[in-house]
């Protein structure tokens, strides 16, 4: 009976923060149910990394090389099951970041087992392993679990503290044979630091919604104004950008946009849910299926014009009736 | 053989998101409260995925598209009288249910076995289409296993741009963490993809495509086969909405002045 826990390296041959806590989540659940733990390191070069979580006291199993450098589901898939199959788990513990969500939910199918993905909570109850995930896009949670073997899982970030215990890692590489793969990676798209908007690891979110492209008191739109403000906001406190879905949704519209936006900041029910210490909403109405986009904020503040908007409905700390193009300008002069 | 492609949406109904959910213990699981009487829509994910499917269809001559569907007939119907009137499609429905609660393995396994039912489809010019989340399970898992179940293990997740180039190959933009992008080049069909919001705005009402869809797709409804969906222990302790309500301080009175220097102290803070 073992506990398998999967990692792969990041662009440096680190392990991302998130692998470190679903690595607590796994160690955790091993040595509750009394199995034994695993750990398989995917990636480039892998013994870093290995080494850099070696205090697990896991048997180690890693496949290295060019080819797993980079994320690409037939690669990753093909070691993830290389390595499961060398150690025959009854259950998988995997972070869930973007390489992973593509493709472990493949790795149920190669060995018959099950998955459940984006899990916020996994561990031991009454000798059994227990899951706990959201549905509805954040509105509901369920506590579940199942019989059938290998049991599959990625968890979200945020679910345990991150792991430490570094040490020498004695990996056993695996081969895995990928010369058929149709896919290449063509490298990553990025935007560069100062115009990056999305920042997973920032202290606060900032979120712009519609009304900052609407008429203003003066009867005309400000979207230059607003965009400037936004923009210079985002300077001062390298905050993370988030947008309602009804101001992203105005660029398929004809509608003035703010350019910087686009529908990787939705924040909301079709959109994404971060976790950030702080949320600052400004020019939306805090409707429910964009509130259930701030499930994970913990602090929350709101600017808005309408003193009964949804915010003002227990959906913030602190909502602040007012003009945000004034409010914002202000605060960006105090920063 | 020509380039065209036989498109395969997979993709379902979710609750109208302006809609309050609420679980309640159902004879096999937990289900929302009043679940066939909520108003419902195609999943968000899943109208990307088959308006990205049409548009790359119309410019794709000989290319066909079908949208594979598990959900109850009834509510099925409903929601394609007005999906219909967007972009041109072959409905293949499997009459079961859309819960969010519902097992992803037997959710793919269905709409395997439904693919598999789908006459005149060509696998080797396959490419299966879907949502890379849902709202309703939203485990962004269902087309990873129905494309291994196919045999497709050439996928991407988090799709939003797909360019097909005059060799057949496909780059293609997968989104990953800090708003960048994966690029990729597939060497041509079969394969999956998981799409994002793509590129392209929802398409107006065209009614003439409606009828021409809705002659097509009642039949199908018609026809749809129960699906069963019990091959599972996947069993639920509970399923809550969290009764987390905050005392809001609504603060109309301030000055600008007041409001901007309580922001940046909470900020600094």
């Amino acid at each position: 009976m073992t506990v398998l826990y999967l990692a792969h390296t990041e662009c440096d041959n680190t392990l991302h923060k998130s692998a470190l806590e679903a690595l607590t989540v796994a160690k955790a659940l091993a040595d509750d149910l009394g199995e034994d733990l695993a750990v398989g390191v995917i990636g480039g070069d892998i013994q870093a990394a290995a080494d850099s979580v070696a205090g697990c006291g896991a048997t180690f199993y890693g496949v290295a090389g060019a080819d797993f450098a980079e994320g690409r589901y037939a690669s990753d898939l093909a070691a993830a099951e290389a390595i499961a199959k060398a150690v025959n788990p009854d259950l998988v513990i995997a972070p869930a970041t973007s390489r992973f969500s593509r493709a472990l939910p493949g790795l149920a199918v190669r060995l018959g087992g099950r998955v459940d993905t984006h899990l916020s909570g996994f561990a031991a109850e009454d000798g059994k392993p227990v899951a706990r995930r959201w549905f509805y896009r954040q509105r509901m949670e369920g506590t579940l679990t199942r019989d059938e073997r290998p049991w599959i899982v990625t968890l979200d970030s945020g679910c345990a503290a991150a792991f430490s215990g570094a040490g020498t890692a004695d990996v056993e590489a695996v081969s895995v044979d990928v010369s058929g793969v149709r896919t290449k990676v063509a490298g990553v798209e990025c935007v560069s630091e100062d115009a990056q908007t999305i920042r997973p690891d920032a202290e606060l979110l900032f979120v712009a919604g519609a009304g900052w492209t609407k008429k203003q008191a003066d009867g005309a739109t400000h979207v230059d104004e607003a965009e400037a403000t936004i923009q210079a906001f985002l300077g001062g406190t390298k905050a993370s950008l988030g947008s309602s879905k009804s101001l992203v949704d105005i660029s398929g519209e004809g509608g003035a946009v703010i350019s910087f936006l686009t529908h990787m900041h939705q924040v909301g029910q079709t959109g994404a849910t971060p976790r950030h210490a702080k949320g600052l909403s400004t020019c939306c109405h805090g409707e429910e299926p964009h509130v259930v986009g701030w499930r994970f904020i913990n602090e929350r503040r709101a600017v808005n014009t309408d003193a009964g908007c949804g915010w003002a409905q227990g959906k913030c700390d602190v909502l602040y009736v007012g003009d945000a193009f004034a409010i914002m300008k202000k605060v960006n002069e105090l920063l | 053989m020509g380039n065209e492609f036989h498109i395969v949406v997979c993709g379902s109904i979710v609750p109208d998101p302006l809609q309050t959910l609420a679980p309640q213990v159902g004879p096999n699981g937990p289900v929302l409260q009043n679940e066939m009487m909520l108003p419902a829509v195609l999943d968000p994910w899943a109208g990307h995925a088959l308006y990205e499917a049409a548009n790359l269809a119309a410019n794709t001559p000989g290319s066909r598209v079908w949208l594979v569907c598990l959900g109850p007939k009834a509510k099925l119907q409903q929601v394609m009288m007005a999906v219909s009137q967007k972009a041109p499609f072959q409905l293949v429905v499997a009459d079961g249910t859309a819960s969010g609660f519902a097992d992803s393995y037997e959710t793919a396994r269905v709409l395997s076995e439904t693919i598999d039912g789908i006459e005149g489809l060509d696998k080797s010019k396959m490419l299966l289409f879907g949502g890379w989340q849902s709202a309703s399970r939203g485990s962004g898992a269902v087309m990873q296993m129905v494309g291994e179940m196919q045999g497709v293990t050439e996928q991407f997740q988090g799709v939003d741009k797909l360019t097909v180039n005059g060799d057949g190959s496909m780059d293609v933009l997968e989104r990953i963490e800090g708003g960048a992008y994966l690029k990729s080049v597939v060497d041509g069909a079969p394969a999956v993809f998981g799409w994002a919001t793509g590129e392209l705005p929802e398409p107006p009402n065209n009614p003439q495509v409606g009828m021409q869809n809705m002659q097509k797709n009642m039949p199908a409804l018609m026809q749809a086969k129960p699906a069963d969906l019990s091959g599972t222990s996947l069993s639920f302790s509970s399923v809550e909405v969290p009764q987390q309500r905050r005392q809001t301080r609504v603060e109309k009175d301030m000055s600008v002045d007041d409001m901007a220097q309580e922001i940046v102290e909470w900020i600094k803070g």
